[in-house]
């Protein structure tokens, strides 16, 4: 097990170096020009620009830059974003906690009403009520979530007035519980439809008649045999999904006008600063690699059959 | 069976508490969030600036509006562009050439130094110094002494500019490099705003606090979220703050930041989002501002391409006049913009009514002039927009407009975004027009032709050059009177009508608006709201 753990890390070396060295290129590849992007479209002057550029290190070749930019990132230095001349770390220290908090929200209201809801459907396949819950899930996954967003900014904050339209202050749950459960309308519907899927299946398999024929108590069927084996594949897509719930934070973020780094690295992009484009998105690769760690780890728990070497 | 049931009431109960805590703080919420920050305080929808607070380091919307809230200039302008003296008592000229300033006395920074010629001075020598490569530097290039502080190449030669000459604490003279009579107009630019000694010493700290001579006091800037500002008691300018702050939020859309003004969350908002801009009108009742302001937008032919090389000047009259610019400003701009008259806005000193209808929508006049120019080579051209800024509609409205009327085929040449767009104007790679657009940065009329139809303006990305409107310029600028040179300058403008450098548009209008709970909220010639004004109720 500890080996297993130290290859894995071991091979997120290469991986980070190579994405990063991929958006680099991609930043790198995009025309415009950050620093004259900046000067907008009334009068400047190219002289100024230029000694910016140098000042910056723009002016020089990109492998030159990306060399430079690593070795100040293994320092602990994000680098200094173009416009605002604050340290990038700064920037990110600002934003990652809003999506962390925003994501963690999400997340466990994903993980405990989606498997909550695939239990109870699963339980009892082709009921009313699991088929009430797969209309549900389909009108959810159906529904792109700026649409879900606006609908329920104005139903809940406009029309009864029961929560603020837009995020004013990020650590306040209350006013975070809107946009998260829009960012979890999607993942939840489809961990619930998995959840569901898998009891159903697993609630036909010998085992589990094999259990029910012992004698066991009913609690013990569901909540040990039957759970253990059929959260596999819902924890495979919870672990990827951390993911994705953090980039794809972008959108509902714009909607609820919540500052993380959704809309730090878009603005970012329209920007072109790189380097707080590469900062961020590293990151996300290094949460990426370790929510992905972390699945297969749960795997062994889950299924003492899954050995690690 | 008994198992099932338990799971069921679990997930239910979960769900429930959730739904309860939720609600529960959401109520709770309501209450404390009316209103807006301190109690006398206004907030505005200004978001992030992108750069550091230096004053000669701006010339964004977000981060002038900070810097004009914290620091005053020599003067500045009414609503008629008429100049207001502020911190100068007054600023004269006997040549055009050698300007003397006098300065009010009594007038101090925030943390208590007196505002002295020096503090003028010494920030303007800092400023045009390309060693500390500030953004607008070029404002100062006027100034005699300006190339040995900022040499083309290389390193400054000075570090002071030998035309800023100190009589005594209050009085200061300003040589130019020539005549130029409006330049007393320039000084009302931010850029040109003093700075306490303080700045010397770390300007990189000051940028993010900020001590200026203005209305209001820097207070807070929570990077991202919010900057806020109080009112400084002892300013003595005639824009004496007369609320007790103000908190410049910042939102990530137009339509988040309506929603709050229409909640009364914020105050007032710049700018209506396209999607409200239908019912603003019934939504904030009397708060709804609608005014004009110095600005224009433009299609800009690029006389380096292969369409628009050597074009015979008809031509371009012709598509000016293929344009139906009534329906598209009143449908696809939803009466966000007036349609344009001339090269220069309303607002602007010497803004006039040519005697030309070129600028009137006429098919059969088009047609004819374009015929008899010779034509658009090839019969199509097409028009460079950025797509992350709103400009897609109005391109194809103004194209469908142009091949309806005159069989010329138009297509728009979309970009991602800004600094793709701006790259190929620098670098010369526009393919037709691309659509030009500017704000005053003075309200003269000179600013909407020097500095964008001269053959050396910088900002002449579509590279116009005639030599005998160039000589009119020149000959403006050197007029021995502001009237003299604004009347030079109207000269100049019926000219361009033969020439045609650009193809003018539409002037903007502002569409923003206020909440119920302030009051006389007005707009300056370049469209910002006076936010120092606002009363709160």
């Amino acid at each position: 097990m500890g080996r297993y753990v130290a290859r894995r890390l071991l091979q997120m070396i290469p991986v980070f170096i190579g994405s990063t060295l991929l958006i680099f290129c991609m930043m790198y590849a995009l025309p415009g020009d950050p620093v004259r992007a900046m000067m907008g479209d009334q009068a400047y002057d190219p002289a100024v620009v230029a000694s910016i550029k140098k000042e910056l290190g723009l002016d020089q070749p990109l492998l030159q830059q990306y060399v430079n930019y690593m070795t100040g990132l293994f320092q602990g230095d994000f680098g200094t974003q173009i416009a605002s001349q604050r340290p990038i770390a700064d920037i990110i220290s600002d934003a990652f906690p809003v999506t962390i908090r925003l994501t963690i929200f999400s997340f466990t209201f994903v993980t405990v009403v989606g498997i909550g809801l695939g239990i109870v459907a699963g339980l009892r396949p082709d009921t009313l009520r699991d088929r009430g819950l797969l209309t549900l899930t389909l009108f959810l996954v159906s529904m792109p979530s700026f649409v879900l967003g606006f609908l329920l900014q104005y139903l809940l904050a406009f029309k009864w007035s029961v929560t603020t339209p837009t995020v004013t202050d990020s650590t306040d749950f209350s006013q975070l519980f809107l946009p998260a459960t829009v960012l979890a309308s999607l993942s939840l519907a489809y961990v619930a439809r998995l959840t569901r899927t898998s009891i159903a299946e697993n609630l036909r398999s010998d085992y589990i008649r094999t259990a029910v024929a012992k004698g066991l108590p009913r609690r013990r069927i569901v909540g040990v045999h039957l759970m253990r084996n059929s959260l596999i594949p819902v924890v495979t897509f919870l672990g990827i999904e951390i993911g994705s719930l953090m980039t794809g934070a972008i959108v509902t973020e714009g909607i609820f006008n919540v500052r993380g780094i959704g809309i730090e690295i878009y603005e970012a992009l329209s920007r072109r600063e790189g380097a707080t484009v590469v900062g961020i998105a590293s990151l996300m690769v290094v949460i990426y690699l370790v929510a992905s760690l972390i699945v297969d780890l749960l795997y062994a728990v889950l299924d003492p059959r899954i050995r690690y070497a | 069976m008994r198992g099932a049931k338990s799971a069921k009431w679990v997930a239910g109960a979960i769900v429930v508490a959730l739904a309860a805590t939720a609600c529960g703080g959401g109520g709770d919420d309501e209450g404390k969030s009316k209103g807006s920050g301190p109690a006398g305080y206004v907030s505005i929808d200004v978001g992030e600036p992108q750069k550091p607070l230096i004053p000669a380091d701006t010339n964004e919307s977000n981060g002038s509006y900070v810097i004009q809230s914290l620091f005053t200039q020599l003067l500045d302008f009414d609503s008629k562009g008429d100049i207001v003296y502020t911190n100068a008592e007054s600023v004269t000229t006997d040549d055009s050439k050698t300007w003397t300033v006098k300065l009010k006395k009594g007038w101090k920074f925030h943390n208590g130094e007196e505002v002295t010629s020096k503090s003028y001075i010494d920030a303007w020598n800092w400023y045009a110094n390309i060693k500390n490569n500030q953004q607008n530097s070029f404002w100062f290039q006027d100034i005699k002494g300006y190339d040995d502080v900022h040499p083309e190449k290389g390193d400054p030669k000075a570090e002071t500019m030998s035309g800023l000459k100190a009589v005594d604490d209050h009085t200061f003279t300003i040589e130019l490099k020539y005549t130029m009579p409006y330049f007393n107009y320039k000084l009302g630019y931010t850029t040109w705003a003093p700075l306490p000694k303080v700045f010397y010493d770390d300007p990189k700290a000051f940028g993010q606090k900020p001590v200026g001579n203005g209305p209001y006091k820097f207070e807070k800037w929570d990077h991202k979220k919010l900057i806020q500002v109080k009112a400084w008691d002892e300013y003595q300018g005639p824009n004496k703050a007369k609320n007790k702050g103000v908190q410049f939020k910042a939102y990530t859309t137009l339509e988040a930041a309506y929603k709050d003004v229409v909640s009364g969350n914020l105050d007032m908002i710049r700018q209506v989002g396209p999607t409200d801009l239908p019912k603003y009108k019934q939504d904030l009742g009397d708060g709804a501002i609608e005014q004009p302001y110095a600005a224009i937008q433009t299609l800009t032919p690029a006389f380096y391409s292969k369409t628009f090389k050597d074009i015979d000047p008809k031509v371009l009259q012709g598509l000016s006049m293929a344009i139906d610019r009534d329906t598209i400003t009143k449908t696809v701009l939803n009466n966000t913009r007036t349609p344009a008259k001339g090269f220069t806005p309303p607002g602007v000193k010497g803004n006039q009514n040519l005697d030309t209808d070129v600028f009137t929508y006429n098919p059969t006049k088009a047609k004819q002039l374009i015929k008899e120019g010779g034509g658009v080579p090839g019969n199509k051209f097409t028009v460079q927009y950025n797509t992350d800024g709103g400009h897609k509609e109005w391109v194809t409205a103004v194209c469908e407009s142009i091949r309806k009327a005159t069989g010329v085929d138009c297509t728009g040449d979309p970009k991602p975004d800004f600094a793709t767009d701006l790259e190929a104007r620098d670098n010369d790679q526009v393919k037709g027009m691309y659509r030009g657009g500017w704000v005053a940065d003075y309200p003269v009329n000179a600013n909407f032709m020097k500095e964008l139809y001269h053959t050396t303006a910088e900002a002449n990305n579509g590279r116009f050059s005639n030599k005998e409107i160039d000589g009119l310029m020149n000959k403006a600028d050197n007029a021995k009177s502001l009237d003299a040179s604004v009347k030079a300058f109207q000269e100049v403008e019926k000219k361009l009508v033969e020439h045609m450098p650009a193809i003018p548009l539409w002037y903007y209008r502002i569409n923003g608006g206020h909440g119920k709970n302030v009051d006389n909220v007005n707009v300056d010639f370049h469209g910002d709201l006076e936010v120092w004004a606002v009363t709160t109720k």
